[in-house]
């Protein structure tokens, strides 16, 4: 493989971590194209959408185009990701060792364990209960939900793969554990329970990407994570209305 | 003593969603700093002024502008420490009176509700892309050496 070639691939490589760790498509933009610079890959034209990225080298190289299927959220990998180009462009890496380190990064999994992110959702509803001038005697009954939510998604984005129908169900679970914590006295205000348990869901991330890809010029990559935002919101408010409406 | 808990309650809520998107451990503690200060300010502003708009706008500037700076001082992309901050304001009480109403068949308030959800929705955008770009331009302003985040 020419010089030229792994530079290629390597920008490729570092385009689709960062857009399967969720980072904004202006920033996935600008990292590929200044890793491109440092590789003396000037004419390079890159076109990212949340679906897959288009990459042209200019000739006499060819274009590429690689899919992306499953995005997640991954804050930490943007940073290592982000790293490794910063350390490309100061020289500190060569073209080999930068490549070797996205692929370590790649493989491996520095995720928060489970059981933490389970007890982070849990504790996060907790707190947003009490933000929103809840009661504290409902404070048992909002961890209880916002954990159960949590597994719930979990589950079953695992078991399904379809993700707007694991945010339903979820949503479904945690407007039933509130109802059942009312019904056997745990808890006394429906709908802050419901507010707080649903918060972990929200689709935060998708809303603020989609409205700053539409400020900086991705109109394409804006609109469709609005989309995705907006199925979201939704999945998760027909999962409560659904308990709602009984 | 009410603001010393809320301080306590936003930064551990902050925390807790840095924890869930996999924020890199070592910022957990400024992703909660970010979350904090765009709770209070959101919601002093808010006790102030009665509106949750401008409140919300106030409160997603704090949030960018702080993410920038430590951004910049840990050379880490900003969306790292902004997300966390951002979701106390998402408006989710409001989407959920606006759902709530609509199983109600009660549509006129569902649509007074939903509507204040998008404003508020409108305003956090706004909010961030403002500070953004009065970043940039103090930046730029203040020395000519090229962007590092």
């Amino acid at each position: 493989m020419s010089d030229k070639e792994m530079a290629i691939d390597c920008c490729l490589l570092a385009g689709r971590l960062m857009m399967e760790a969720g980072a904004e498509t202006y920033r996935v933009e600008d990292t590929m194209d200044r890793m491109a610079k440092t590789q003396d890959l000037a004419s390079i034209h890159s076109f990212v959408t949340p679906t897959g990225i288009i990459l042209s080298p200019g000739s006499p190289h060819h274009t590429k185009l690689i899919r992306i299927t499953n995005r997640s959220t991954d804050l930490e990998k943007i940073a290592l990701v982000n790293g490794v180009s910063r350390k490309l462009s100061t020289g500190e890496y060569s073209l080999e060792q930068a490549y070797e380190r996205l692929k370590e990064i790649e493989k491996a999994n520095v995720m928060f364990p489970l059981w933490l992110q389970i007890a982070a959702a849990a504790v996060a509803s907790g707190s947003f209960l009490m933000l929103f001038n809840g009661l504290w005697q409902d404070v048992a009954a909002a961890v209880f939900a916002g954990g159960i939510g949590f597994i719930v998604v979990t589950f079953f984005q695992e078991l399904t793969n379809v993700k707007f129908f694991a945010e339903f169900v979820a949503a479904l679970a945690v407007a039933l554990t509130a109802f059942f914590a009312i019904k056997t006295g745990f808890g006394i205000e429906l709908d802050k329970i419901i507010i707080g348990g649903v918060m972990p869901l929200v689709p935060g991330l998708l809303i603020t990407n989609a409205v700053r890809d539409l400020m900086a010029g991705h109109f394409m990559s804006g609109l469709s994570k609005g989309a995705e935002a907006f199925l979201t919101a939704f999945a998760i408010g027909a999962g409560v209305a659904l308990v709602l409406s009984f | 003593m009410t603001w010393i808990i809320q301080a306590a309650l936003s930064f551990l809520a902050a925390i807790g969603f840095g924890i869930i998107f996999n924020a890199p451990r070592k910022m957990l503690f400024y992703c909660g700093v970010v979350g904090m200060a765009g709770w209070l300010i959101y919601s002093v502003s808010e006790l102030y002024s009665g509106d949750a708009v401008k409140a919300s706008f106030l409160g997603a500037f704090a949030v960018a502008l702080v993410a920038h700076i430590f951004a910049k001082r840990f050379r880490t992309p900003m969306i790292v420490f902004s997300v966390a901050g951002i979701i106390p304001l998402v408006p989710g009480g409001m989407a959920y009176n606006a759902m709530r109403h609509i199983v109600e068949n009660d549509y006129i308030t569902a649509i007074s509700f939903a509507s204040k959800a998008f404003m508020v929705s409108g305003a956090i955008a706004m909010g961030l892309v403002f500070a953004e770009v009065s970043i940039q331009l103090l930046y730029r302003g203040r020395s000519k050496r090229r962007r590092t985040t």
